[in-house]
């Protein structure tokens, strides 16, 4: 993929072809996505779209197949080193650990990411202030709100200074302040360093208010790429993003099948968070 | 790794006293009752002082054989995944979290032995042999915690992984020289425990804490080889877990 397209090396993330199958069960089916760097990208779909199969095949947590994923400008299959050094990720999952300090979650992968020992001090509390947790840092996280630990492990996710960030439904189940809450820091550390975001998300609401473009996925595949405006305009004046959604993946929200685990793990999230 | 299980242990002390209890019993009932009986020919040596090293080892045995179980709560917990996209090498994951069991195992290690002291077993007074004795520890559950975190590799699932943990436990306990020498088992027995692992390392607690004639160097060469084998097993599966 080096040659023929030039405008790569300006591109976060380049998916061709992108394709991955559990079994004989196709969860991505021949994706092609072009992330431009600094901007916030929305992967939007149904549960069982293959949003987070394509997030883990971009993150080299599922094995990616030379070609297919491009993260700037390196192959996802050849250099997972380097590609791994340049992301952070936040999974859909309540990651922290609760029997730990904030300081403590954020100073382990301060270390994981090899921040050199001198900065890294300084660059925990850099983090834990740019996402407001500064008079929390002494707490364990179990005391933490659900706002608060998301907010903790965008600050894991940000210890490293990543180019790229990667959030697997960052703000489910948390109350509407406390997805505000989350977005601001998000928007805010992008406006300062200039990261690329990829999120998934499920609240078509976030979708239109925060990001720059959306890819709708569906069946594994892309149905319907642009801007949120582009894509409400498209379907019919005064669409919102919510009937957009429903024309491209027709009415229910939940596909049948392998919704059930994905449910559950969502499900848990959400109880944990209370 | 071994940072933050020690941040965790100093958080939250109750786990310490509560696996204290078991190695605990086995120590006041099963080894004060045999004492009595004489029914194990140790030699010249108390049969509470032979058994003193098997239950420090036990001890580790069994904070080591369920240690995947955390790896799967991990996978389950999304951490795993945080933890694999960093740069940070497998095989340095597993073998922090491997020496992070040794630690437990160790702060296990000091309540079994003030108690087997108090009980009147005559220990080393010897520093470089307490050092031999963290070394050893430590080598013994890397490597029975990093079988767990295979094993956790190839079940997938905690069911599974304590329905294995649970089966090979014992014949491991039992099938090595922790409770009664080699010499009084069937020729079966012994053979399981010249490839167990447990047999060297309680060789070699014994030889170190109560001077026992022992093994030492074969004792931790094949442990320091099965323990890196392990390291490499568990970092070759841990990928598997995420997929």
């Amino acid at each position: 993929m080096n040659g023929e397209s030039g405008p790569a090396d300006r591109h976060a993330i380049v998916c061709r072809g992108l394709r991955h199958a559990f079994g004989d069960k196709v969860a991505v089916d021949g994706v092609d996505l072009d992330v431009a760097e600094g901007e916030i990208f929305g992967l939007l779909g149904p549960n069982g779209a293959g949003k987070t199969t394509t997030i883990r095949l971009i993150t080299t947590l599922l094995p990616a197949r030379p070609g297919m994923v491009e993260v700037f400008g390196l192959d996802v299959a050849r250099h997972r080193m380097a590609v791994r050094r340049a992301i952070g990720y936040l999974p859909q999952q309540l990651s922290a650990d609760a029997a730990l300090t904030g300081r403590e979650n954020v100073g382990l992968f301060a270390r994981l990411f090899d921040v050199p020992r001198r900065q890294r001090g300084e660059r925990v509390e850099e983090v834990l202030a740019a996402v407001g947790l500064a008079d929390a840092a002494e707490r364990r996280a179990q005391t933490y709100s659900g706002g608060m630990i998301r907010r903790l492990e965008l600050a894991q996710a940000l210890v490293s200074a990543p180019r790229l960030l990667i959030l697997d439904e960052p703000t489910i189940g948390l109350d509407p302040v406390a997805r505000d809450g989350v977005w601001e820091r998000i928007q805010e550390v992008r406006r300062a360093t200039g990261m690329t975001v990829l999120v998934t998300t499920h609240y078509m609401d976030e979708a239109d208010q925060h990001c720059g473009r959306i890819a709708l996925m569906h069946r594994g595949r892309v149905q319907a790429l642009g801007t949120p405006s582009e894509l409400k305009s498209g379907l019919e004046p005064g669409a919102t993003l919510e009937e957009v959604f429903r024309a491209y993946t027709g009415d229910r929200l939940d596909e049948p099948g392998d919704g059930f685990r994905d449910a559950r793990r969502t499900r848990r999230t959400a109880g944990r968070l209370g | 790794m071994c940072i933050v299980e020690l941040q965790k242990m100093r958080h939250d002390r109750t786990e310490l006293y509560t696996r204290a209890i078991q190695p605990a019993l086995w120590l006041l009932i099963f080894g004060e009752t045999f004492s009595r009986i004489r029914a194990i020919p140790t030699g010249k040596v108390p049969y509470l002082d032979y058994l003193a090293p098997g239950i420090l080892a036990q001890s580790a045995l069994f904070i080591a054989i369920f240690y995947g179980i955390q790896i799967i709560w991990e996978r389950d917990a999304g951490v795993l995944a945080k933890l694999l996209v960093t740069p940070t090498p497998r095989a340095a994951l597993v073998t922090g979290k491997a020496f992070a069991a040794g630690v437990r195992s160790l702060a296990q290690a000091v309540a079994i032995l003030v108690l087997s002291a108090l009980l009147g077993v005559a220990l080393t007074l010897n520093p470089l042999r307490w050092l031999g004795v963290v070394v050893i520890v430590m080598l013994g559950t890397a490597f029975f915690s990093c079988l767990s975190m295979t094993i956790a590799g190839l079940a997938m699932s905690r069911d599974r992984l304590m329905g294995i943990g649970q089966a090979i436990t014992m014949p491991l306990f039992f099938g090595s020289n922790a409770l009664y020498p080699v010499g009084l088992m069937p020729g079966w027995l012994q053979a399981i425990s010249h490839v167990n692992p447990l047999s060297y390392e309680v060789d070699a607690l014994r030889n170190l804490l109560i001077g026992t004639p022992g093994h030492l160097p074969l004792d931790l060469g094949v442990l320091v080889v099965a323990a890196i084998a392990g390291i490499a097993a568990a970092s070759a599966l841990l990928g598997r877990l995420v997929r």
